[in-house]
């Protein structure tokens, strides 16, 4: 792109070729075009006119039509129906022992589950009294006190906390120690300790029958 | 170029860093158009929306795509029915590979038409021809991807095409499977070259449009602009004009997509890929079949196996097209003022046409003599008759310029001219 492009001018139309009548028309429409060729621009009037109307309009339906055009591309990234079709899962309860917990995987994440001794029970009732980052009642986290059922992923950032097993260090609560930056649970899966803001995530769940919940 | 002001400071300030806006209103102001493009114009604008739509639709279906010989088929399946709106972004990718074919084809035969590939715009039809060629190769490994059984067996026979080649055909061909028969490997690298190509393509579109912008683009009278009356702006003229053949697209492709998603592919590619079963009937999607007649079309020549020289022939009829600025002789582009040319280019297309037919049918019998009569005919246009017809035909005469041709007052438009002057 120069700055003095190369557009023929207009210098060299050959009028001996034409009857007086094509070089009169040829001289009408070059005018037409020397005055209105630029993005077609008429005698503007005050306000709005039919023009400005027709340009607003064309364009917000251009807008409306590329949003319904992208629309299905994006929903396309959404959760598929297979995947949401893991969305709930049957957990059978009665091979967990008092004081065992196991990890069962729903829609991809762990879901910690812990039969709570009585002690545990107990000192979860206790922590209802006591100043917690994110109160919330132990009777209100769970369906029956000796069943604890919690997403187990630290509401920091995201790693899984130790406590499953007996051995592991499970902080000065008695429930879960991330060891990813030191956050501490208690035995209602609350954050007592750490730099996680929020308690446990209690997934939704229904006793399906005694031995059985559903989650999700 | 710095040099120009705008009203807006953040423009102004923008634009005397990076010419972006003075070079859009060159492109769309001040770059000359000729004034009497017609409908036949559009396809080039078309040809790059539906780029972008394979692209666009490529990426979201990468997504969920699994380029696995025992995952790919399945995956496919899962997108149709699981994948929410999976159906729609997949039928758009198949049905617009076709409409791309349908809307370069006739593009490319628009330039033959008007001799759109003449001096000076050589290189703007070489690079066009480049384009298709790369084309063609992401639309085989596009096709492929599906792992039906279509997909494998024509993978599985267009890579054999290598084996033709003399003394390192062998090889080649083990070096292209990465392997021993077309299988993981395979998959993945044609995957992979998939998802670049129409990058590439990308790439070589601004370099067609950068050739194109530098001699500018032919007109159905095939003469040069010659004065300010012979063009005008493209915005807002062949936006408008552009916009549309986009709309008309856009409904073609949405009753494609909606009511015929499947209505020009093979039935035989929902099958998933079986290495040890080949179909009975082996035929490509429609916009190869007038290359696959001439592959099967072409016996034995003098000491070249049968098998090589349809490969040679196959890869020629598209070859050939580069060489097209020098065949032909002609100095007159339009064939509006050819009047030999101009059947002998519609021969061709029926030639084409019929190409695609046999295409599409087992070479025996009546088919292949078809298959071997248009082949023969499709080089003899090119390599004989185009010259000839350049040696002695007399064209008709070309009008003195654009504006004179299409302001010539006619029957229909009555006297314009008498018009305007009692108007003044």
């Amino acid at each position: 792109m120069s700055a003095t492009h190369r557009a023929p001018s207009s210098d060299g139309v050959p009028t001996e070729h034409m009857t007086p009548a094509e070089a009169r028309e040829i001289e009408r429409v070059q005018e037409l075009l020397d005055t209105r060729y630029m993005a077609d621009i008429g005698p503007l009037k005050e306000g709005w006119g039919r023009r400005e109307f027709l340009n607003i309009s064309t364009i917000a339906v251009s807008f409306a039509g590329l949003g319904l055009f992208v629309w299905p591309f994006l929903q396309s990234m959404n959760p598929a129906a297979d995947v949401e079709a893991l969305a709930s899962i049957d957990v059978d309860l009665s091979p967990i022992e008092t004081g065992q917990a196991i990890t069962v995987v729903w829609r991809g994440k762990p879901v910690f589950i812990r039969h709570r001794t009585e002690a545990e029970i107990v000192a979860a009732r206790q922590g209802d009294g006591e100043e917690l980052l994110d109160p919330e009642l132990d009777t209100a986290r769970t369906e029956k006190p000796e069943w604890l059922v919690v997403i187990g992923i630290c509401t920091h950032l995201g790693c899984v906390p130790r406590g499953q097993r007996s051995t592991d260090p499970r902080g000065d609560y008695g429930g879960w120690f991330c060891s990813c930056h030191g956050a501490q649970y208690d035995t209602s899966g609350r954050i007592r300790k750490g730099p996680a803001p929020k308690n446990l995530e209690v997934p939704p769940y229904v006793f399906v029958n005694d031995d059985t919940i559903r989650i999700g | 170029m710095a040099s120009r002001q705008w009203n807006n400071r953040l423009i102004q300030w923008i634009d005397d860093r990076f010419p972006v806006v003075s070079m859009a209103h060159h492109q769309m102001y001040e770059y000359p158009m000729p004034r009497n493009l017609n409908y036949w114009w559009s396809f080039g604008s078309l040809a790059g929306i539906i780029l972008l739509i394979m692209i666009l639709s490529g990426i979201f279906l990468s997504m969920q795509y699994q380029p696995s010989v025992d995952l790919a088929f399945d995956s496919i399946e899962r997108i149709m029915r699981d994948v929410n709106y999976g159906w729609l972004v997949r039928y758009m990718h198949q049905t617009g590979s076709s409409l791309f074919f349908a809307i370069i084809y006739i593009h490319i035969f628009r330039g033959m038409y008007y001799g759109s590939y003449k001096s000076p715009r050589e290189i703007t039809w070489i690079t066009g021809v480049i384009i298709f060629l790369i084309m063609m190769a992401t639309a085989f490994m596009g096709y492929a991807l599906v792992w039906g059984q279509m997909s494998f067996w024509a993978a599985t026979a267009i890579t054999n095409l290598f084996t033709a080649i003399p003394f390192i055909g062998e090889s080649a061909t083990v070096w292209l499977w990465g392997g021993y028969s077309i299988d993981n490997p395979t998959l993945n690298r044609f995957y992979a070259l998939h998802y670049l190509f129409p990058f590439v393509i990308f790439a070589v579109v601004f370099l067609h449009l950068i050739a194109l912008h530098t001699t500018r683009s032919n007109n159905p009278l095939g003469i040069d602009l010659k004065s300010r009356q012979d063009w005008i702006p493209f915005h807002p003229y062949y936006t408008v004009k552009d916009l549309v053949g986009v709309g008309a697209l856009a409904t073609l492709f949405a009753v494609l997509v909606f009511f015929a998603p499947d209505a020009l592919s093979e039935p035989e590619n929902f099958i998933p890929a079986n290495p040890l079963v080949t179909p009975e009937h082996l035929v490509p999607e429609w916009y190869f079949l007038p290359f696959y007649a001439i592959l099967r079309a072409v016996p034995n020549i003098w000491f070249i196996p049968a098998k090589l020289a349809g490969v040679i022939a196959m890869f020629g009829a598209t070859m050939i097209w580069l060489f097209l600025p020098w065949l032909d002789p002609s100095k007159v582009r339009s064939a509006r003022f050819r009047p030999i040319y101009r059947v002998f280019f519609w021969i061709l297309v029926a030639n084409c046409l019929v190409l695609g037919w046999c295409g599409a049918h087992v070479p025996e019998g009546l088919w292949l003599i078809l298959s071997r009569v248009t082949t023969a005919y499709y080089f003899l246009h090119f390599l004989v008759l185009l010259p000839a017809i350049g040696l002695i035909e007399k064209p008709r005469p070309l009008p003195h310029s654009i504006s004179q041709a299409v302001l010539k007052p006619s029957p229909s438009h009555p006297e314009p001219a008498a018009a305007a002057a009692q108007r003044s």
